[in-house]
């Protein structure tokens, strides 16, 4: 798979040494770990050796920069081990020359996500911990972008460090767990100065790169299609703009083009599974050029596909929204009524449903009410809109 | 991952339970101590849990103030009469779920008051609004 070239896609092709250095760390940090380094010791050791590059590169940075860091890092954690084997036993322990660079690559860095994204971490951890291990972003940046101290991060990303480091290596970790946590960063977009959404993408392709599982395909896939939409989602001032009024000429038709062929590779292994079937759905979206134009009867079957596969009431309710598109607003009216009352955006469907049925009285309320449970105030202010736009009706 | 705004009241909210009633002044000096130093322990706690966002407690003075036109003074109304709802404290805090953002609001709720038995005060928790998510659309 490719690049799709923008800078601020960080495809993780390194440009300028900064970028090298943020690229590189997470792989030595993976390199130490796959030979039982333990976790918080390792990236110490990491931390000492980017240190010395920073300061000799400028002279001359080395042919293999990764080989040479992983061989500094190594060269580290053996000098702690000998300081510390020193103060235990009043002696040295043998010189020990470090096995020269170049290190495996891929495999290394799925081992550190896997263990980034271990079940014994609470999501916020593990997505702490993968965006500074894995990442390479500071803690700084980290809590920028998820608008807390930078002490509380720092306690977090350590917390989730120890916890790692009692479970020590294992085998294969769990894909799933994995994919679920970018799919997390990916939906936080940004805050502070690091665009989580592209960070997510970047880390979806080092783990694509290592896998043939369609599901990743299909995550990534389902990330560069939603991100391509991302400049028409709100106006300059932050407001929402729903999906059939968004400009599509700004659409990121790049993106879409490497998105829909990364899904159709991963949909010809005929192993569908989640991601993919959103991923379909989102190309669906994606291909209409007019809102007019959207294949509802196909994405209607991708739902259904998708429900089967979940059982989610929230994806239900989506399935909802196709039907009332594909068959009609009283077509969609009757199935919400087997969707659970509780499940978050129900409400908004009500009001859109009742609208189109002719309803405005009743689509009104419902938009007030929903405005009154809405989870994000870019998603409140769109529906007290809608409600307003009916208060003559 | 979503934050929280747990709210301690001073008066509004659903009738105190009996040992929340009694003001704080009439408690001994060490059951004040014993209070302040359980609400100090939990905020070391969610720090070193990597969940505290922010927190501090509030004066009980205060006004409502509005603005009355242009080139006159804002209005104010207060000090406020026993009826009004008054904060004393909030406390901003940063974890995974609903549930866990309620655990703690009942952990602060357990602080020892009168006689060092819990003082069982209500406390309000309110989400904030998020980032808009991408998923659905």
């Amino acid at each position: 798979m490719t690049a799709s070239g923008t800078a601020s896609d960080a495809s993780g092709a390194p440009g300028d040494p900064d970028d090298l250095l943020r690229t590189l760390g997470p792989q030595v940090l993976a390199v130490l770990v796959r030979r039982g380094v333990e976790f918080a010791a390792a990236e110490d050791a990491v931390q000492e050796a980017l240190f010395e590059a920073v300061q000799r590169w400028p002279e001359g940075r080395p042919d293999d920069p990764k080989g040479w860091l992983v061989t500094v890092a190594w060269r580290k954690h053996l000098d702690v081990l000998r300081s510390e084997a020193a103060r235990r036993r009043r002696e040295l322990i043998d010189h020990a020359e470090p096995p020269a660079g170049p290190a495996e690559t891929g495999d290394d860095t799925l081992l550190l996500l896997f263990l980034c994204c271990h079940r014994d971490l609470t999501p916020s951890s593990a997505v702490a911990l993968t965006l500074r291990a894995v990442g390479g972003l500071t803690t700084r940046q980290i809590a920028e972008a998820y608008l807390v101290p930078e002490a509380t991060m720092a306690q977090r990303i350590s917390r989730a460090k120890r916890t790692v480091a009692a479970q020590g290596v294992q085998g294969p970790g769990d894909l799933g767990r994995v994919l679920r946590v970018l799919y997390l960063i990916f939906n936080e977009g940004y805050g502070g100065d690091v665009d989580l959404a592209a960070e997510a993408i970047r880390l979806t392709r080092q783990l694509a790169a290592g896998t043939q599982d369609p599901e990743v395909a299909g995550l990534l896939a389902l990330m560069l299609l939603h991100h391509a939409r991302r400049a028409s989602r709100f106006t300059p001032d932050g407001a929402l703009v729903p999906l059939a009024e968004q400009d599509r000429s700004r659409w990121d038709t790049v993106r879409i083009a490497e998105g829909i062929g990364i899904l159709q590779q991963a949909l010809a292994q005929d192993r569908v599974g989640e991601f993919q079937a959103q991923a379909a759905i989102a190309a669906l979206h994606a291909d209409a050029r007019r809102a007019e134009e959207t294949d509802w009867t196909q994405i209607l079957g991708w739902y259904d596909e998708l429900l089967a596969l979940t059982d989610s009431p929230v994806v239900a309710l989506n399935r909802v929204v196709a039907l009332g598109e594909a068959d009609g607003p009283l077509a969609g009216l009757r199935a919400l009524a087997a969707v659970p009352v509780d499940v978050p955006r129900r409400t908004a469907v009500a009001a859109h449903l009742h609208e189109r049925a002719g309803e405005a009285h009743t689509a009104r309320e419902e938009y007030l009410e929903a405005a009154r449970l809405a989870a994000s105030a870019a998603e409140r202010d769109h529906l007290t809109r809608q409600a307003a736009r009916l208060r003559d009706a | 991952m979503a934050k929280y705004l747990l709210l301690k009241h001073y008066r509004g909210g659903p009738k105190q339970m009996p040992n929340a009633e009694r003001p704080m002044d009439e408690w001994t000096p060490q059951e004040v101590t014993d209070h302040i130093a359980f609400m100090d322990r939990m905020e070391d706690d969610l720090r070193e849990r990597g969940e505290w966002v922010a927190g501090a407690a509030l004066s009980p003075e205060g006004a409502f103030v509005r603005y009355d036109g242009e080139g006159r003074p804002p209005v104010t109304d207060g000090p406020f009469a026993e009826t009004k709802d008054l904060i004393a404290g909030w406390m901003m805090i940063d974890v995974d779920t609903l549930e866990q953002a309620q655990e703690k609001a009942a952990y602060l709720s357990s602080a020892p008051g009168p006689g060092g038995l819990p003082l069982q005060e209500w406390i309000e928790v309110r989400p904030f609004l998020g980032n808009p998510p991408t998923v659905t659309e």
